[in-house]
């Protein structure tokens, strides 16, 4: 079978700076094809290439045996070729039906639009799917998931022989990601294939076939998933050899010192308007405090309580010994408290801004002589996080947009850990960063909780807080359920407790 | 290429082909008279362009700094030409340059309280007074045109420093201040970082509503200084006329100098340089005999092309 797809030696490079040197790519129809490598690797640039968002410099890209280059989205889509973004682009105050016929709208008597028509296309699509919704409704009044769905269905209605996944998962909870698989399946089924880049691997082992690996612009690898192992592809990723990284761990959280100090944080009772009902919890200096729960279980929302984000309604905190209800973020940072939120690109970084800038947003009051910026401390402080967390920049004025995620977490992390917290506060600290930048995050946490931080520590991984946490706090419901307590801690018995805890609700029954 | 090139330095080549164009058309172009208007001219949309900058660097817009030059300017001759003005003049004279500011920032303490506290938008908040702003205006002064003779507050609209307009010399001193509050101060990092992700600022302990009520007060500040000197100039105030559609020139001149909308950046010089291009642009048509209108029209295209070359375009 000849190939759908066949990228050869693609280079690109932006202002001199190599992205792609002599990178390839292979996919032949109804194949589902995983594409993964580090922050950096330049999956995102291969793809742009493909969708003709970039320009290639050089090499060729040859589609259904015919050499061509790509002008621009739309030539991708005429060529069969359409991507489903992290971001969707779909128009959500508009119809289910409307958002997939867009622009191709079925015209009937006088060119009208026939709806008719076009409800009942999308229906079938959908329904072939396994996706039984009112296609009349507005997008926006369904789930992140089905929104997906409805941009894979636009997709094949355009005759798609391509669909192109970007993190498909990210914000999908575990049933929403089985449809997901369903309709990936279903695609392939009919011919279609599907290119898959994801940072989860388990993922490419439940609906990948072949898996092509980059690192530093180059494709390295392509490999049956059938007949690799997980440990095989971070190896690949990371092109060190798969026994050292065994030998290592699987995470950089474990094995520190555990001596823990006094008391340094205490919250009881917490509740907010957003969801937070009755969270509890306490962190000592050097110890890690994990939560652990499912998705809108209360583990941001708490974050976002004792940093002063979202206003107490109930429930009071205690800080270094004294009563503490901060009301503004400023609160917290001058006490020494500092925040990592879970969206990077949403409440992290200031993407026009420079690196520089933005590593020191947080500390600003204290570079401050007479209302100025005292830009000679500025850059010595930026410089020693650089150089500490081993943040990889081109110049500290660099943009931080231009910076892979794994490296504009470290100047986030960085920005909080120049306030010289005593307590810290990480919301998914090693989301969307490739594995070896998740080491390094890892390692630099350890370290700072090992000096005498106190930590909590909010992850959906859960190798992350098995390994990491000292105690874990489980969440359900806006409502600390249950704790655990390392060592002992596994994954099944966290699983468990996650899942024992949904088993027992927590209020009376009504009758009672 | 082009399109990089005229993003890099388009201001400086529409500039320089502006001037080309009238010195090779326009007569009397080559003339010190001819500067003269222009400087002096060009300074009030300058001085209130930079105030809309800051105000575009935080991803606000505000409509109501010709209303506000309006108030400022009705206020001023109202003062000096009291009774109590005339008997003290002095007094009278330092009144008249502080009370129509102090109000001034006033109105934009209303405008920013309303966008920072009550979450109005913009365009909307600032709309209040860009409509009733000119009203009070006109009521103060029983829509008559008030006209005075008083050379000591004339200086700021026809003095000369160093044989250039005045109000020429003071554009540049508010434009390296404001440059230099950018570029050195907290408050500068500040304005940039709330335009640039206002959550991330908030996140990061940066007091996002009292920096974006400041940056109002400031803008209507400027739009105040800009008021006096207009009236100034003329030795006369006409709360009708003062600052019309000087929120256009303002926001034209800040786009025409690289301001993205979308906030995040204050190219101050950049505004200048955008008032020095629109003023150019309508001295070039009325000197050559074309109409007002006319002359709305060629601005519109120039904020159109500006737009266009600002966007970013794949390479």
């Amino acid at each position: 079978m000849h190939p759908l797809i066949q990228m050869n030696r693609i280079t690109k490079s932006f202002s001199g700076v190599i992205a792609l040197n002599e990178a390839a790519l292979e996919i032949t129809p109804g194949e589902v094809h995983a594409l993964i490598g580090q922050n950096g690797a330049g999956k995102s640039t291969l793809i742009k290439i493909l969708t003709g968002v970039y320009t290639k410099d050089g090499g060729d890209v040859t589609i259904d045996n015919q050499q061509l280059t790509i002008t621009g989205p739309r030539d991708a889509q005429k060529h069969g070729i359409a991507t489903i973004y992290q971001e969707l682009n779909l128009v959500p105050l508009r119809t289910v039906t409307e958002n997939i016929v867009l622009g191709y709208e079925p015209r009937g008597f006088g060119g009208l639009i026939d709806w008719k028509a076009a409800h009942k296309k999308s229906r079938e699509i959908l329904n072939s799917f396994g996706l039984n919704i009112d296609v009349t409704q507005a997008l926006g009044s369904y789930s992140t998931a089905i929104q997906q769905l409805v941009a894979i269905a636009r997709a094949v209605s355009l005759n798609a022989k391509l669909v192109i996944m970007d993190e498909p998962t990210s914000s999908l909870d575990d049933k929403e990601v089985d449809m997901l698989f369903g309709v990936v399946r279903s695609l392939k089924a009919t011919g279609v294939s599907v290119l898959y880049v994801s940072h989860f691997l388990d993922e490419l082992f439940a609906i990948c076939d072949r898996v092509t690996i980059m690192r530093d612009g180059q494709t390295v690898d392509v490999k049956t998933i059938a007949e690799s192992t997980k440990l095989e592809l971070i190896a690949s990723m990371l092109g060190r050899d798969a026994a050292e990284i065994e030998a290592a761990g699987s995470t950089e959280l474990g094995g520190g010192e555990n001596t823990l100090g006094e008391v340094l944080f205490e919250a009881e009772n917490l509740s907010t308007s957003q969801h937070l009902h009755a969270s509890s919890l306490s962190v000592r200096r050097g110890e890690i405090v994990g939560l652990g729960g499912l998705l809108g279980s209360g583990r941001t929302e708490t974050g976002r309580a004792i940093f002063g984000m979202d206003r107490l309604k109930h429930g009071n905190m205690t800080f270094k010994g004294a009563a503490f209800n901060p009301t503004k973020a400023r609160d917290s940072i001058n006490l020494g408290i500092g925040f990592l939120t879970e969206d990077r690109k949403i409440e992290g970084i200031i993407p026009d801004m420079s690196v520089r800038e933005n590593l020191t947003l947080a500390i600003l009051p204290s570079l401050t002589v007479n209302g100025q910026i005292d830009r000679k401390k500025e850059k010595e402080i930026v410089q020693y996080y650089v150089d500490a967390l081993g943040i990889k920049i081109a110049h500290m004025d660099q943009p931080i947009k231009e910076l892979s995620g794994g490296n504009q977490q470290k100047v986030l992390l960085a920005r909080w850990l120049a306030i010289k917290p005593d307590f810290l506060i990480l919301d998914e600290p090693t989301r969307g960063v490739d594995v070896g930048a998740k080491f390094e995050i890892q390692a630099i946490i350890r370290e700072y909780v090992d000096s005498g931080g106190g930590l909590l520590l909010i992850s959906s991984e859960f190798d992350e807080l098995v390994e990491g946490a000292d105690r874990i706090v489980v969440m359900q419901d806006g409502k600390s359920v249950t704790e655990l307590k390392n060592p002992g801690i596994t994954e099944q018995t966290l699983v468990k407790a996650i899942a024992h805890s949904h088993d027992t609700p927590q209020t009376a029954p009504e009758a009672a | 290429m082009m399109l990089t090139l005229a993003r890099k330095h388009g201001g400086l080549m529409a500039l320089a082909i502006l001037i080309i164009f009238n010195i090779l058309v326009t007569p009397n172009f080559l003339q010190l008279q001819t500067l003269f208007v222009n400087i002096s001219q060009v300074a009030t949309i300058a001085i209130v362009a930079i105030g809309i900058t800051l105000v575009i660097a935080t991803g606000g817009i505000d409509l109501s700094v010709g209303a506000v030059m309006a108030l400022a300017g009705a206020i001023a001759p109202l003062i000096f030409l009291s009774e109590f003005g005339q008997s003290y003049p002095v007094i009278g004279l330092i009144l008249a340059f502080t009370v129509p500011l102090i109000v001034a920032v006033v109105c934009g303490a209303f405008n920013g309280l309303l966008i920072s506290q009550l979450k109005i938008q913009p365009i909307i908040a600032t709309l209040i007074l860009f409509i009733s702003g000119r009203g009070i205006a006109q009521v103060l002064t029983n829509g008559n045109l008030q006209t005075f003779s008083n050379p000591y507050f004339s200086y700021i609209g026809t003095g000369k420093v160093l044989g250039l307009p005045f109000q020429g010399w003071l554009a540049i001193i508010l434009a390296i201040i404001v440059y230099l509050m950018m570029t050195r101060t907290v408050f500068g990092r500040q304005i940039l970082a709330v335009g640039g992700n206002e959550t991330a600022a908030q996140l990061s302990g940066i007091p996002v509503r009292r920096v974006k009520t400041r940056v109002y007060m400031i803008c209507a500040f400027l739009a105040g200084i800009a008021g006096l000197v207009v009236v100034a100039i003329n030795s006369a105030s006409d709360a009708a006329k003062n600052g019309n559609l000087m929120e256009l020139d303002a926001i034209a001149a800040a786009v025409v100098g690289g301001t993205l909308l979308q906030g995040g950046k204050a190219p101050i010089f950049g505004a200048i340089l955008g008032a020095v291009i629109i003023q150019l642009v309508k001295y070039t048509l009325l000197a050559n005999g074309i109409e007002d209108e006319v002359a709305l029209i060629a601005k519109a295209l120039i904020i159109v092309l500006a737009v266009y070359i600002q966007n970013p375009h794949k390479g």
